[in-house]
């Protein structure tokens, strides 16, 4: 038993024992799940029997879930590109000197640390058709006449939910960035300085370049995150005005657990995970491209 | 005789006690009702209920359930939970065998799982027999196969239109409209006004359902018939959303986008005159602390939603349901606990606490002086009277709650109402995805 236990091979599986069983426990087995039950046509309350696609071809058919579809894309796209190019102007703006910096890093982290149901709340509020913060200023000052209908029209509700999850989601990417920012050796900066290359160009061709690892994966894990919205949704929307906001993941529980259709809903969630995959994998060969940072030509 | 004698006592009671505390009525009863019932012993139960809209609900159902433990010696525990997460929590415990023995949910629940549910048959026909009869609605909810009771009826959240009286007059109307045609003539005239009504429209689980299967039905419109065949793309239909065409036009802006809460806001905040909520609005206001809105209360009447084409009140509103699962260990003790809530005595002190927000399935309760203390709390009386349940006049069951949890016929109206979608159009895509339900 002893000499058992003073065996590195042992001793590494028994350590890794607890989290592998964390993992398999609340992971695998939920996600297998889940996906089981895509497949079956189990009812909150009643056992299903396996149906093969028939709820994958069942939404196939459905317009409301294809639209679903449309606006998970449609969010995750805009968002997602916003957030990257604020996130980055932000961190590169926190990366000069500027007096107060430490306070202005720890400000910026605000709406990340906000729990997202409460700024949710607030910007259901922001948005109201009759109480809107926004609103009330422009007419104020006489710029329009009447409220805005931030939520009640399709695009307008798809734009305000977007802006809402851009103003939650930068911060995240901007600090992420920040912390890569300040891996690059200044002395870099300086040689390429003497070679006399402008402001642009220093960005160009050294940050860059140099950052691209980190904005991989900030960037893999924000548009998973955007994907995958629900709360904010749910508290602005509830997928609403005519299914314009819902994404795949507050139809799945609108179908699931209001509906009583779990079945369905875990289809839905299910077909998720192809899209989810795609973009890690586009990210992992796409953007971590070792060569051509180091100044090499891609192969 | 005596019949006789305790109406004009309540008359004259009621007349003179307006505003005044409200007194308890005395129901004779029918002589047949028999009830004998002996709880386990050392039992416990568990009860989950839809969280309160007014406070005067949970602080009289909690009084009343201390009352019971006391004179029954049976510890009872309440957990409240938003009403959206009973239907999930009721579903699951139905399922995996374990959960509350009882559980206060909504709309067609039972209907989802009626082979979980122990056999209220008894009770329902001891407290029918007592209580002077259920209205037909809890009959379509609780007792689909005409025989057997799956649940017994709590009650149901009545809907009606809240409207600013002085806005109303203002309009050049004496009273409300009784009538479809003569509701529009009054929306357009607010619109005139400047004083917009407005009705929820975005994906509003309790408001967007209430006023637009009341708009469907009004014109002889139905999602389903009574074989559950899809119907609702019907000439009916058509002529209900032109009506709700005509009618959005009047709304203030913004109802696409209107979830639960945002009628009575904006009606307490004075910037709709008219709209569809349950009584918990005027409570709002009366309890007000602000001086402001309490004022409001006294402007504030009440009417029965208008009677359409069809010549006959059409009314969709919240049902309550009280189950009690075959899981249960206690279930004589459960039945005794619902027995227990449901008589005269818990139950009519319950209904004044809420000022009627629930209102009574039992029509011996018609007579609770509540629906006449403040003539503003009468229109609340006949909600379940007059409703229909959401899958009318089809079955029950999976197809129409996921109907409902859908949206499809809110989605319906607000297409057609707000033009992104002719009439016709909507009502086909509404066709389409309420096959898909009604299918499996």
């Amino acid at each position: 038993m002893e000499r058992l236990l003073d065996n590195r091979n042992v001793l590494g599986l028994l350590f890794l024992l607890p989290a592998a069983l964390l993992l398999l426990l609340f992971l695998t087995y939920p996600l297998g799940l889940g996906t089981w039950l895509g497949f079956t046509d189990v009812k909150i309350g009643r056992a299903g029997e396996f149906v093969g696609l028939d709820n994958f071809r069942f939404l196939a058919g459905d317009a409301v879930a294809l639209l679903s579809v449309f606006n998970t894309f449609f969010y995750t796209l805009v968002a997602s590109v916003l957030k990257f190019v604020l996130g980055l102007w932000l961190a590169v703006l926190l990366n000069e000197r500027l007096p107060f910096k430490a306070f202005f890093r720890a400000v910026v982290l605000l709406p990340f640390i906000v729990p997202t149901a409460l700024s949710a709340i607030a910007f259901w509020w922001i948005y109201d058709a009759q109480f809107s913060v926004i609103s009330w200023t422009l007419m104020k000052l006489g710029l329009i006449d009447r409220y805005i209908d931030f939520l009640g029209d399709p695009w307008m509700a798809r734009y305000s939910t977007i802006a809402a999850n851009v103003w939650r989601g930068v911060p995240f990417i901007a600090i992420c960035l920040l912390a890569g920012l300040q891996t690059i050796a200044p002395s870099l900066y300086e040689a390429a300085a003497l070679d006399g290359a402008s402001g642009w160009q220093r960005f160009r061709h050294v940050t860059l370049p140099l950052l691209t690892p980190i904005i991989a994966v900030v960037m893999t894990f924000s548009v998973l995150f955007t994907f995958t919205d629900f709360q904010l949704i749910y508290v602005l929307t509830r997928g609403g005005p005519l299914n314009s906001t819902h994404l795949m993941a507050t139809l799945s529980f609108q179908r699931a657990i209001s509906g009583g259709a779990l079945g369905e809903g875990a289809a839905l969630a299910t077909a998720m995970v192809p899209f989810l995959l795609a973009a890690i994998l586009f990210s992992y060969f796409g953007l971590q491209r070792r060569a051509w940072q180091q100044g090499g030509a891609d192969r | 005789m005596s019949r006789i004698k305790r109406r004009d006592f309540l008359k004259a009671s009621a007349g003179a006690a307006a505003g005044a505390a409200v007194g308890p009525f005395v129901w004779a009863g029918s002589a047949h009702a028999q009830w004998s019932n002996s709880p386990e012993k050392g039992a416990k139960l568990r009860v989950l209920r839809w969280k309160r809209f007014v406070q005067g609900d949970e602080d009289a159902y909690m009084a009343n359930v201390k009352k019971f433990s006391d004179r029954y010696g049976i510890e009872v525990r309440v957990d409240h939970e938003g009403w959206e997460d009973v239907r999930p929590k009721a579903a699951v415990a139905a399922n995996t065998g374990a959960g509350p023995d009882i559980i206060l949910s909504t709309n067609d629940d039972a209907n989802l799982y009626p082979d979980k549910l122990v056999d209220v048959t008894d009770l329902a026909e001891y407290l029918g027999k007592k209580y002077g009869g259920w209205y037909p609605v809890c009959q379509q909810y609780l007792r689909p196969d005409g025989r057997r009771w799956i649940g017994v009826p709590l009650g149901a959240a009545g809907n009606c239109l809240v409207y600013r009286d002085s806005q109303v007059k203002a309009a050049g109307f004496s009273s409300f409209p009784r009538d479809n045609a003569g509701f529009l003539r009054l929306m357009q005239a607010l619109k005139e006004k400047g004083t917009p009504g407005g009705f929820a429209l975005g994906n509003a689980t309790g408001d967007g359902n209430t006023w637009t299967h009341w708009l469907l039905w009004s014109h002889g419109g139905r999602l389903v018939n009574e074989k559950n065949e899809v119907v609702i793309d019907s000439p009916e239909t058509i002529r209900a959303l032109e009506y709700a065409k005509q009618l959005y036009a009047t709304f203030v802006p913004g109802t696409l986008s209107w979830l639960d809460p945002n009628n009575n806001k904006a009606f307490l905040d004075g910037q709709v005159s008219v709209t569809c909520n349950g009584i918990s609005v005027y409570y709002a206001a009366k309890n007000s602390q602000d001086p402001k809105i309490k004022e409001l209360a006294s402007d504030i009447q009440h009417a029965n939603m208008p009677i359409g084409p069809v010549g006959v009140p059409t009314e969709f509103n919240l049902f309550f349901n009280q189950m009690i699962f075959r899981y249960s260990k206690y279930p004589r003790a459960a039945k005794e606990f619902i027995r227990f809530m449901m008589e005269e005595e818990q139950y009519g002190a319950w209904m004044q606490a809420g000022i009627g927000y629930v209102t009574h399935p039992l029509v011996a309760y018609e007579k609770n002086p509540i629906w006449t203390v403040d003539p503003k709390h009468t229109p609340y009386r006949d909600s379940m009277k007059v409703m229909r349940p959401g899958g009318w006049p089809g079955r029950l069951g999976y197809a129409s709650a996921g109907a409902i949890a859908d949206f499809i016929v809110v989605n319906m109206v607000a297409e057609a109402a707000s033009g992104s979608k002719s009439p016709k159009e909507a009502a086909e895509r509404a066709q389409k995805r309420a096959e898909r339900y009604y299918k499996v």
